[in-house]
């Protein structure tokens, strides 16, 4: 690992601050992070600790009724402290990685890293929620850019996710074995209005994306029976040695059929 | 570089380290508790795993600076001041649970800390739990058996019943 300054601010001003400089970088969980260094992917100068901010940890409902949940707040704490609240979160959150994963990595850096496979897109998208920075708030449809590549400008910090909470969700997710992220993994909600999003992540090359044709399908009537006759071209999907563009087309039809099931 | 000073299975220790070293090579190089085991440079195996603070953690993802001030608890703390095993640790060597060994230091630390959130999991729940815990070895089987009976479970009966 290169070396570099570990730096641990005391308030997220002090972190954006710290941030200006173009050669840091945040340091959220480090559960990619650290990893990352070790391969010499990244050389920062500087890593900004944003573990410590209890400014961006935890989860409290808006006036909205949404649910906002600080950047800065571990997976293992949002399957804990959502599960009444958003089951179909908090069930998400509770199968990524493995427990100690799950003890250290944040919503905030699954959001910003945005792996093509992180489970967290699927339900962002899926239930139209909205990511704040220290600078704006960005529409779900307008965050997540492609692979690994977000709407965040440089020292941007993610502090909170906002989550409208639907009527109904689950989270499905086929595990790719080795990793454990999501070979395919989809999101569906069921909104307050009756609108119903479905999210899937681990399918393509650009990233989580939205299946339209089932969220009017599953609109009319939310059944698996519904999505009959109904599939997902493979046409844009990864094909890797864990499974071709034809494979994860058709596993996005069984992850939402399960996933409807789940939340019925 | 400068000094991390942190608690270490009860005792205050303190060493000189770089900003980029990491909680696991802390414990092994700067204070040579080599029980906590690199096994991977991906974060994937589980043989690194200790407790900060109580929590389940990968020692090799998380670096010394972070754990300055907090509770550490490494596979050296596990067995009594005069060698006795935990009750873990025993169930491990009672069942077989292991064979060349080098997983069993995060695979004990992680039946701990399953035992910690719930005293008598069953075989599927055992099983989810350790999904982050490499084994080349045993085929695992004995693994579940371990916690089944350091969990005072029969291991026969819970397995009789999947
Ligand atoms: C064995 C293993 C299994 C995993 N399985 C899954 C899985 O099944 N599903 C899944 O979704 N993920 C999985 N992950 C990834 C895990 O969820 C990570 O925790 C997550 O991707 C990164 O979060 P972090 O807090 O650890 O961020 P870090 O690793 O600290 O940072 C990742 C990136 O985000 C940036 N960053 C961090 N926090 C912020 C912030 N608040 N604002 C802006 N930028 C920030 C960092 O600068 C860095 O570029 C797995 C990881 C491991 C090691
Ligand atoms: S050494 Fe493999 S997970 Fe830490
Ligand atoms: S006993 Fe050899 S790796 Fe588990």
């Amino acid at each position: 690992m290169y070396d570099f300054d570990f730096v641990t601010p005391a308030s997220l001003a002090e972190a954006a601050a710290a941030l200006e400089d173009p050669e840091a970088m945040a340091l959220g969980g480090g559960q990619t992070l650290i990893p990352t260094l070790r391969a010499r992917l990244a050389m920062p100068s500087k890593l900004v600790s944003l573990a410590g901010l209890a400014e961006i940890r935890g989860i409290c409902e808006d006036d909205d009724g949404r649910l906002c949940i600080g950047g800065a707040t571990t997976h293992g704490a949002i399957a804990r402290d959502a599960a009444e609240r958003f089951s179909g979160l908090a069930g998400l959150a509770q199968r990524i990685g493995d427990p100690a994963v799950r003890n250290r990595g944040t919503l905030g850096g699954s959001v910003a890293n945005n792996d093509p496979a992180a489970c967290y897109p699927a339900a962002i998208l899926a239930t139209g929620a909205t990511v704040v920075t220290h600078r704006r708030e960005i529409a779900a449809g307008d965050f997540f850019q492609g692979m690994f590549t977000t709407a965040l400008d440089e020292g941007e910090i993610v502090t909170e996710v906002r989550f409208p909470v639907p009527r109904r969700s689950a989270y499905q997710k086929f595990e790719q074995p080795a990793s454990r992220f999501a070979l395919v993994g989809v999101f569906v909600a069921e909104m307050a209005d009756g609108a119903v999003g479905v999210g899937v992540t681990g399918a393509a090359e650009e990233g989580g994306f939205r299946w339209e044709a089932a969220e009017a399908a599953l609109a009319a009537r939310f059944d698996p029976a519904a999505l009959e006759g109904l599939s997902h071209p493979a046409e844009g999907l990864i094909s890797d040695i864990h499974g071709d563009a034809a494979y994860r087309a058709h596993l996005i039809g069984v992850m939402t059929r399960r996933a409807v099931a789940a939340a019925a | 570089m400068g000094e991390i000073a942190m608690t270490v299975n009860g005792k205050e220790v303190a060493a000189e380290a770089e900003d980029r070293t990491l909680l696991v090579e802390f414990l092994r190089e700067g204070l040579g508790l080599t029980g906590t085991h690199l096994g991977c440079d991906t974060s994937q195996c589980g043989a690194c795993l200790v407790h900060v603070d109580g929590a389940l953690v990968k020692s090799c993802a998380m670096f010394a600076a972070e754990a300055a001030g907090r509770e550490v608890t490494t596979i050296e703390g596990m067995a009594g001041k005069d060698g006795t095993l935990s009750p873990v640790q025993a169930a491990f060597r009672d069942q077989h649970g292991l064979q060349c060994g080098f997983c069993t230091p995060g695979m004990v630390m992680a039946t701990a800390a399953l035992l910690q959130e719930d005293p008598a999991p069953d075989v599927p729940r055992i099983r989810a739990y350790l999904q982050g815990n490499i084994c080349r070895c045993t085929g695992y089987h004995n693994i579940v058996r371990a916690v089944l009976q350091a969990s005072g479970q029969d291991p026969d009966r819970a397995l009789a019943a999947e």
